[in-house]
């Protein structure tokens, strides 16, 4: 039994360790955030500034708009997220539960899209963006992501098809609408999946940073990616300032995740061995 | 649910989607596809070249290095990560206090923008004033260039990559241990296995799949490796960390040619497949979905 429980405290050495060493780069971001231009040079490096310079957090908040940076990046992704849910479902419970011609055929189109890297469209993308002339304006970040996507479509597919028929042929003799159905039925037992889908549209459209670098440029419209590559660009050597701003860029993100951790974990066990 | 009444409802429920795939996906992808047999600077009208472009890279070194650079990055980071995963994964995969906490631990990077987090690595791998190299002078080793270094700076970017995706593969692989039925240990210290044989010949045959999607997944993702050259090295030193994406980037939005790009983009999403065949074919024989 000792043997077993050596082994335990080292294992759990190892991981207390390497979570650590791990950590660390967060742990600089936030130190060098606080500290004074002088302190960032010195050797050995200051683990924890002699005075917390709180001031670098407001000096980076009024040299970038970062508020904008915010609503902006918040209205994107919320707005990509419930574009997805809604426009991926309904589609999902069309391949899931009824038919249609050429119903496979433009299932096997949508499978097909699904492995084209990002680069084989961007370039079109971003020729209809200058068509539409929007170049610049909120709609060549929004309007690409609201009607969902062909992953999306097929994830709900896929879980959609795991519920069980008798209920929806139940709903139908009561004299249901297959919009009923979808809304009374489907979704109501679909949330594992719903959330998951939601959480990581949610965290890919926060975190996408070269679309809006290609189709946006003035900062007021950036969202908080472009805006820290702007704020790099702008305050490369400020090393305070830059990782100011990069925990302000982090932090929110940081909180969902810990809130939400549960439907991270399940998300990506739901997503990726299923998908 | 049959008849024309129904047919109105589909219609109805797929519009929306089945607009933006076309709009938006099926539409883009072919329209690149012509675009790649165009020469186009978007200001004056595209001229059908044929060829030419798909001729004209395999002549361009840059091309070459990009590719050279991507693989280079892959090779490095992937398997990094999906080991150091495993590891992770393994060690966690007990009845321990705070197994919650470490999760979250490791898997932090994963949730963070890689732009916030290649701003943060750009710093700690910063030649004068950077962690990394205080570390390494003080305890008696001379700093290295990481990021200035042609040698070093793509596996530079390539560790700072495998630490972000350390935790999505720690993930993956726990769900697919949980998933092993935990009789087969049973049986096999009856039998007298060592932990080595359990772990040869029941964890790491029914991991498979878990490595098959992970393998497949991480190859796709880091043959589009951009935002941390971008943010950290923009292709330098020299042509050290130009990769495949970065170049595309360059040519489409920096230097404006369209079809170049698109034929960039098309030999990118053949080699993609390619690679991914590939591995369909190495893991078919390996891959063991079920215990019988």
């Amino acid at each position: 039994m000792l043997k077993k429980n050596l082994q335990i405290l080292f294992i759990l050495f190892i991981l207390i360790v390497g979570g650590v060493v791990f950590l660390i780069p967060f742990f600089w971001m936030l130190s060098t955030s606080l500290k004074s231009p002088g302190e960032v040079f010195i050797f050995p490096p200051v683990w924890i500034p002699q005075k917390f310079i709180w001031q670098n957090y407001l000096d980076i908040w009024k040299l970038v708009p970062f508020s904008r940076f915010f609503i902006n990046s918040l209205l994107y992704s919320s707005i990509a997220v419930v574009g997805t849910l809604f426009s991926s479902s309904l589609a999902a419970f069309v391949f899931a539960r009824m038919d249609f011609p050429y119903k496979n055929v433009i299932f096997l189109l949508y499978l097909a899209t699904i492995m084209v890297p990002g680069a084989v469209t961007i370039i079109p993308l971003f020729i209809l963006m200058r068509i539409f002339k929007w170049i610049d304006t909120y709609y060549a970040l929004i309007v690409p992501s609201i009607f969902g996507s062909a992953y999306a479509t097929f994830l709900l597919r896929q879980f959609f098809l795991t519920l069980p028929k008798e209920l929806d042929d139940a709903a139908l003799i009561d004299g249901c609408n297959p919009f009923w159905i979808y809304f009374y039925v489907t979704l109501p037992l679909s949330k594992p999946a719903l959330s998951a889908l939601g959480i990581f549209t949610w965290l890919g459209t926060w975190n996408e940073f070269l679309w809006p670098l290609i189709v946006i440029n003035s900062p007021s419209k950036m969202p908080i990616t472009a805006g820290i590559g702007y704020l790099q660009g702008a305050y490369s050597t400020r090393w305070p300032l830059l990782m100011a701003g990069t925990t302000i860029a982090v932090i929110p993100i940081l909180f969902v995740f810990f809130i939400g951790q549960k439907y991270f974990i399940q998300g990506i066990t739901l997503t990726g061995i299923k998908g | 649910m049959k008849g024309r009444k129904s047919l109105l409802w589909v219609l109805l429920f797929l519009l929306p989607n089945f607009l933006g795939f076309l709009l938006f996906q099926l539409g883009p992808i072919l329209a690149s596809l012509w675009l790649s047999f165009e020469k186009w600077d978007i200001m004056s009208p595209p001229i059908f070249v044929r060829l030419k472009n798909y001729i004209d890279l395999v002549s361009d070194p840059l091309f070459w290095q990009g590719l050279k650079a991507t693989a280079y990055y892959t090779v490095i980071g992937v398997p990094i990560a999906v080991s150091l995963g495993l590891v992770v994964a393994l060690l966690l995969n007990r009845k321990i206090k705070g197994l919650k906490l470490f999760r979250t631990m490791y898997f932090t990077p994963v949730v963070c923008s890689m732009v916030s987090v290649a701003v943060v690595w750009g710093w700690l791998y910063n030649r004068d004033f950077g962690l990394i190299n205080s570390l390494l002078k003080g305890i008696g080793l001379s700093p290295l260039d990481w990021l200035g270094d042609e040698r070093l700076a793509i596996p530079s970017l390539a560790i700072m990559g495998a630490w972000k995706t350390i935790g999505y593969n720690m993930v993956l692989f726990l769900a697919g241990l949980q998933g092993i039925p935990q009789q087969l240990y049973e049986a096999a210290e009856i039998d007298g296995a060592t932990s080595w044989s359990k772990f040869r010949y029941i964890t790491l045959p029914l991991l498979s799949p878990t490595f098959f999607f992970i393998s497949i997944t991480s190859i796709i993702g880091s043959f589009q490796v951009f935002d941390q050259v971008y943010i950290m090295t923009k292709g330098g030193p020299g042509n050290a960390t130009r990769v495949y994406y970065f170049y595309l980037y360059e040519n489409a939005f920096k230097f404006y040619r369209m079809g170049y790009a698109s034929a960039m983009a098309y030999i990118l999403l053949c080699v993609i497949l390619l690679l991914t065949f590939v591995q369909i074919k190495f893991f078919e024989r390996f891959v063991i979905y079920e215990v019988t």
